[in-house]
Parts: structure tokens; C-alpha cells; sequence
């Protein structure tokens, strides 16, 4: 049965909305990514993991066309989107859509026009229709009637959940999550878990999720990805995960304070700097 | 010493890099005409904020100045026996550089700080970037329309302040001080050149808004996006725009009014 | 804010704008006539100019009727060439006969450029504007007071009879001259 189990997923994963092929992606001198591939799956909730500082809201950027890599590829639903051409990238990114850390809500519109917004932009539909649309992803998030209120009025966790509706607005095929659960309460907290997941489920698409938020990730992804010196250091299912043999990954998943990453930021010996000695 | 060259050949490189960056930018902006339709309504928007929003900042500093420059000109040319030449003398030195120069200072203080910041806090909220990812160009959407705005709002506000203040010179020269009305605008009549002094005024004017509004823009669109780098940004508009129309106002002068 | 309070604002800054310039223009700039208007070229050469600057108005009777466009030296003769731009009403008008100085306003006012003008007869008037028509007894007579067929100014011509600036130094050379002859 749990042969079973594993090899239905199998044939699941086969099936990749987004292919990350042996992208190496370096800012000034310093290198993120060096040969890095994964794919991720098609109609799941998938977790990229990783220290802070690891370049993870980069690899959005990289899928969402912001950013170029220096070699390797990049395949959304086949296509190659370094290779495209603007025109190309735009149409490609109305079919992806992301939630950014701060929400990234118009300052200058209410809530209804926040969501609205999209679709004036990208569709022909009349009044009446948005206003119907608009009013539907605002009752899948539970802000009906936050609908006339500024961003400015909403608080942290609510502003989250009105860019989470504007982003489900056109309907994407993916969405990508840069850091959700940051700085929220418990409370909002399981309403996203809550909202991501039965979002992914009713809407049948693809998600993606950046965090260091290991629970709340670990309990409703479907495939998790561990990135860590410039690579992919772990990937599979939640439970594969656990049960990992890296060093790493162990330490990332339960939060050891040391291990293979460091407590203490390299620097010279201790002695040597409390007694003065300096190596010129 | 190398390290000097280093770090002069590293600013040039710099300053180069950025000016690139920022014709891109404004070409960006500009190449494809908006449409229409959802453009209007966005313009107007930023015609008010940077136009009608600068419009009293504008009108009271035109009124003081006028004032202040026929009560100045008067005691000079009192001693003259040549007080009828104050119509003149504040007509043209209004209309060929204080009306340009002063509205364009006044102008980066007011609406370029404020694009700035507007833009800089956009950046640093990642509205730009959320755009850029709901397929909507940020440069069409936010930069276009308020250069666009920058550009008209200038030389209206520029002409306003030039009549406002001819009229508070008015009030001081001839309901003050006793300057003959009749004189003060025919000899004033005579000696402006609409050709000359009108038209070379607005001119610079338009220079003026956009090298204001494309500093404004520019330095909101590449900032640092911290409150440390807006802010950094923000002074870097006030300063840089002000050199900028100074630094402008005397080429074009000198290519204008010298023959 | 709505988009009708914020179309209103707007309307009304752009009619001040539009206000100001409408004032300055015609108020100020008095753009009818020293503005844009049509205007001619005429040419005169001087002994010395003074300081008369390009821009000067150009007064019959007091009244402007063209500016000085330009001023330089007759390759030449090496004198002063003033060019001026004439309100193109004139055009043809003033005789070939008339009279031009410079003359100063008030004591330390500017240098302008007086024309006396003389009235081309209607013959001449006609012919210079490129009218063909045979000269009336009128006119013959008075072509035969002068002694010389009277003829138009057109766009391009000299005004001969010309009057130098006074400088001050010259005027008291003469003076002094004057006093030691006698």
C-alpha cells in the first residue's frame, strides 16, 4: 500500500509546472546558485526551504522573469522564460502570479480597487462583472467587508489575505508565496496555512511557497525543497524529509543552533584577537 | 596615487552607468504612446498632484517676489530720475529667468521630493515589482504618466508665477509708490519682445521640467529601497535638479540672449 | 478623492495657466505688434553708431514701427551696417529720400533709430510693389522738382541719408576747435 502510495506521487511530480535546469545565478561577486535543478510540480503545494540569506525571494524573482541567470534554464509550463521576449515574459506572467512579503498592496486605491485592478487591466469585462469577481475573491479570503477600507487601515495580516485575493484575481496557474508566515500572529498565521491550502485545493493550481517557517510549511506542503550553499541540499515529500540523512537539512528542520552552518560568523581565532595579535 | 585613479575612473564609471539607467528609464517610459482611454484618467490624476497641488506654493512666492523686486528696483532707480523703467525691469527680469528659474526651484522642492518619495516608497513596498509581475509595464503605468504631468505642469506654473508676480509689482510700484500706471505698462510694452521674452522664457521652462521631473523619477525609481535610501534619494532630487537648473539656465541663457 | 473634484482642480489650474499666459502675452509682451508680426528688412550705413544695440526700437514720431536685428561692419567700406526689421505695413511706403539718425531718449536713456520719413508718391508705391504702371502728371511733376525719378524702400534696400550718434568727445573737439579758429 505505501508502495502504492509513493509511486502514484511519482508520476504526479512527473508532471512539472516550473523546471529549474542547471541555473548558476551570481550578484557581483558573490554566487547564489551554482548548477542548481529542480522542478516543481504541477497542482501541489511545494516548499522551498533554507537559512536566511540564502537567495530563496531570488529564485521567485528568477521565475517570474525579474531576474535573468547567468547560465542554465528556466521552463514555466515548457517555456524557457530567460529566452523570452517581453512581449512573451507579460503573457507569461498573467498566468503566474505572486504574493509579496509586504503584500504590496496600491497604497493609493481602497481594497476593491486593489483587486479590481488586475482585472481592468488585463480584461474586457464590464463593471458589473468585476464587481462580481472582485466580490468573490474578497469572501474566499473572508474581507468582504473590508472592500472600501485604504491599505493603510488594514492590519499586517489582513492586508496579506487582500493581496492574496488580488493575486488569485486573474486566476494564475501558479502561485508563488515570497515568505507569507513573516511577522504574522498565530492566529493569521492559521488562517493563511488554512487559506493556502484550500486555495490550492478548490482552484487546482500550483503553489509555491519561500519560508523558513518550518511547522506551518511542513504541514501542508506536498514536495518541500532544502536550498543551502548555492544548491539544492535536500527534496522530497514532508515525511522523506524528517527522516533525512544530510547533517543539514537535520539542523535546518529542527533548528540546532550549530552544526554544519556555523553558530559563529568566520572570523580569526578567539585568543588571538582578545590578546591583540594581528596577522597583517 | 593609483588608488586615486581607481576611485576617479570607478566614480566616472558611475555616474556614467547611471545616466544610462536613466535614459533608459525615461525611454522606457516614453517610446509607446499610452493608450488613451487608461491614460487620461492617470494624467489628470498627477496633473493634479504635481500642478494644481503646487499651485498656491507658487502663486504666494510669485506675489512676494514681484513685491519684493519693484521695492528694490524702485530705490535704485529712483536715484535715476528712471523709476518709469520699473515696468521693464521687473517684466524682463521676471520673464527671462527669475519666472523659469525660481518655479523650477520651487517646483523640485515641492512635487519633485515628493515623486521621489512617492516612487522610492513604491519601490521600497514592492509595488513596482508586484506590477511587473501582474505583466504591467511600472515604467508605463507610474513613471510616464507623471513625467508627462511634470512636463505640462512646469511652464503653466512658470507663466502663472510671472503674472503674479508682475501683479504684486504692480501693487507695490504704482499703488505704493507712486509709479504712473500708464507708464509702467506701456514702457514695459515696449521693451517686451513676445518672440524674445515670452517665448524663450517658456522655453527654458521646458527644459527645466524635464530635467526636474526625470531627476524626480529617476532618483525614486533607483533608490536604495530603505527609509535610509529614500531619503538619501529625496535630498539627492532637491539638490541635484536645483544644480541642474542652474547650471541649464546659464547655457541657455547664454545661447538665447546674447547675440 | 473623486474623479470629478479632481478633473475640476485640474481644469482650473490649466485656465489659470492659460489666464497668465494671456496677460503676459498682451498686457506685457503686447505681442500685436512687437511680437510675430510680418515685418521687412531695410539697411542702413553709418559713420558711428553710438551705442545703439540690436533690439533698439525704430520711432517715426515717437511711434515703433520695427526693432534693429542686427548690427555689423560693411565688409567693404568698413562702416557700420544697421539691419532692421520694419513692421511689413511700411512696406514701400517710405521714399528712397527718407531720413534716418540715432537719437537718445532722456539723458541716460537707450539709443534709438528715428526715421524721417518721406511718402513715396503712389507711382513709386506701386511700382515697388511690383505693380506695372505708367507714371501720372503728378507724380511727373514732382520727380521733376527733385530732379530724380523718386522711387520706394523694398524689403533689402539702404536708407542713404543717414545721421551718426553723437559722441561726446567728438562733439567737444569740435567745440574747442571751433573756439581756437575764431
Amino acid at each position: 500500500m505505501a508502495k502504492l502510495v509513493k509511486n502514484v506521487m511519482e508520476s504526479d511530480l512527473s508532471q512539472s509546472i516550473v523546471e529549474i535546469k542547471d541555473v548558476t545565478f551570481s550578484r557581483g561577486d558573490r554566487i547564489i546558485y551554482k548548477n542548481m535543478s529542480f522542478n516543481i510540480p504541477k497542482g501541489k503545494i511545494t516548499a522551498i526551504m533554507g537559512p536566511s540569506g540564502i537567495g530563496k525571494t531570488t529564485m521567485l524573482r528568477l521565475i517570474g522573469g525579474q531576474l535573468k541567470p547567468d547560465s542554465g534554464d528556466i521552463l514555466f509550463e515548457g517555456n524557457s522564460i530567460p529566452g523570452m521576449t517581453r512581449k512573451e515574459l507579460y503573457a507569461a506572467r498573467t498566468k503566474m502570479s505572486m504574493l509579496f512579503q509586504s503584500g504590496a498592496l496600491f497604497t493609493d486605491m481602497s481594497v476593491f480597487d486593489n483587486i479590481a485592478f488586475p482585472l481592468r487591466e488585463h480584461t474586457q469585462l464590464s463593471e458589473d462583472l468585476i464587481r462580481l469577481v472582485v466580490l468573490m475573491k474578497l469572501q474566499a479570503v473572508g474581507l468582504r467587508g473590508a472592500q472600501d477600507l485604504m491599505p493603510s487601515e488594514l492590519s499586517g495580516g489582513m492586508a496579506r489575505r487582500a493581496a492574496l485575493a488580488r493575486s488569485i484575481a486573474l486566476d494564475p496557474e501558479l502561485i508563488m508565496y515570497d515568505e507569507p508566515f513573516a511577522g504574522q500572529d498565530p492566529i493569521s498565521m492559521g488562517v493563511l496555512v488554512k487559506l493556502i491550502k484550500s486555495l490550492n485545493e478548490v482552484l487546482g493550481l500550483s503553489s509555491l511557497i519561500v519560508t523558513h517557517d518550518v511547522t506551518e510549511v511542513m504541514s501542508i506542503a506536498d514536495h518541500v525543497i532544502i536550498i543551502a550553499d548555492q544548491g539544492v541540499i535536500g527534496e522530497g515529500s514532508p515525511e522523506q524529509m524528517q527522516n533525512h540523512e544530510s547533517e543539514l537539512v537535520q539542523q535546518f528542520l529542527n533548528g540546532l543552533s550549530d552544526g554544519p552552518v556555523p553558530f559563529h560568523f568566520p572570523a580569526p581565532a578567539y585568543d588571538d584577537e582578545l590578546l591583540g595579535v594581528h596577522n597583517a | 596615487m593609483l588608488d586615486l585613479f581607481q576611485k576617479l575612473g570607478h566614480k566616472t564609471l558611475g555616474r556614467f552607468a547611471a545616466l544610462g539607467r536613466s535614459t533608459q528609464m525615461l525611454f522606457g517610459a516614453l517610446v509607446n504612446m499610452p493608450n488613451f482611454k487608461k491614460g487620461t484618467p492617470l494624467l489628470i490624476r498627477q496633473l493634479y498632484m504635481v500642478g494644481s497641488q503646487s499651485l498656491l506654493i507658487i502663486m504666494v512666492s510669485g506675489l512676494f517676489i514681484g513685491m519684493v523686486l519693484a521695492l528694490q528696483g524702485y530705490t535704485v532707480l529712483v536715484g535715476y530720475g528712471a523709476e518709469d523703467s520699473l515696468g521693464p525691469l521687473v517684466a524682463l527680469s521676471l520673464l527671462r529667468e527669475l519666472g523659469p528659474v525660481v518655479t523650477a526651484l520651487l517646483f523640485a522642492g515641492r512635487a519633485g521630493s515628493a515623486l521621489t518619495a512617492e516612487i522610492g516608497l513604491m519601490k521600497a513596498t514592492e509595488q513596482l515589482s508586484s506590477l511587473e509581475m501582474m505583466a504591467i509595464d511600472p515604467l508605463k503605468r507610474i513613471i510616464a504618466p507623471r513625467f508627462w504631468a511634470g512636463f505640462i505642469s512646469m511652464p503653466l506654473l512658470a507663466l502663472i508665477f510671472s503674472a503674479v508676480a508682475i501683479i504684486g509689482a504692480h501693487l507695490v510700484g504704482v499703488d505704493w509708490l507712486g509709479v504712473d500706471s500708464g507708464s509702467f505698462w506701456s514702457i514695459m510694452q515696449a521693451q517686451v519682445s513676445f518672440q524674445q521674452d515670452i517665448v524663450n522664457g517658456m522655453i527654458k521652462s521646458f527644459v527645466f521640467a524635464m530635467i526636474v521631473t526625470w531627476i524626480a523619477l529617476y532618483k525614486g525609481y533607483d533608490c536604495v529601497p530603505t527609509s535610509e535610501g529614500i531619503s538619501k534619494a529625496t535630498t539627492e532630487t532637491v539638490v541635484h535638479s536645483s544644480l541642474a537648473v542652474l547650471g541649464f539656465d546659464f547655457i541657455l541663457t547664454a545661447v538665447m540672449f546674447t547675440s | 478623492m473623486n474623479s470629478r473634484k479632481l478633473e475640476i482642480l485640474v481644469g482650473f489650474f490649466v485656465a489659470l495657466g492659460i489666464a497668465a499666459f494671456a496677460l503676459l502675452a498682451f498686457k506685457v509682451a503686447n505681442a500685436g505688434i512687437s511680437g510675430s508680426g510680418e515685418t521687412y528688412q531695410l539697411n542702413a550705413k553709418f559713420e558711428n553708431i553710438g551705442s545703439l544695440k540690436a533690439r533698439a526700437p525704430i520711432k517715426v514720431g515717437g511711434v515703433v514701427v520695427g526693432r534693429v536685428e542686427s548690427i555689423f561692419i560693411h565688409p567693404k567700406e568698413f562702416v557700420p551696417v544697421v539691419n532692421m526689421a520694419i513692421d511689413a505695413n511700411y512696406l514701400c511706403k517710405f521714399s528712397d529720400t527718407t531720413s534716418i539718425s540715432i537719437l537718445t531718449s532722456g539723458i541716460l536713456g537707450e539709443q534709438y533709430l528715428g526715421i524721417n520719413p518721406v511718402i513715396a508718391p503712389d507711382s513709386a508705391e506701386k511700382r515697388c510693389m511690383g505693380e506695372d504702371v505708367t507714371a501720372s502728371a503728378d507724380d511727373a511733376g514732382l520727380d521733376d522738382l527733385f530732379g530724380v525719378e523718386s522711387k520706394a524702400l523694398a524689403d533689402g534696400d539702404y536708407i542713404t541719408d543717414t545721421k551718426s550718434a553723437l559722441v561726446l568727445e567728438e562733439l567737444i573737439g569740435q567745440f574747442l576747435f571751433n573756439q581756437g579758429g575764431e
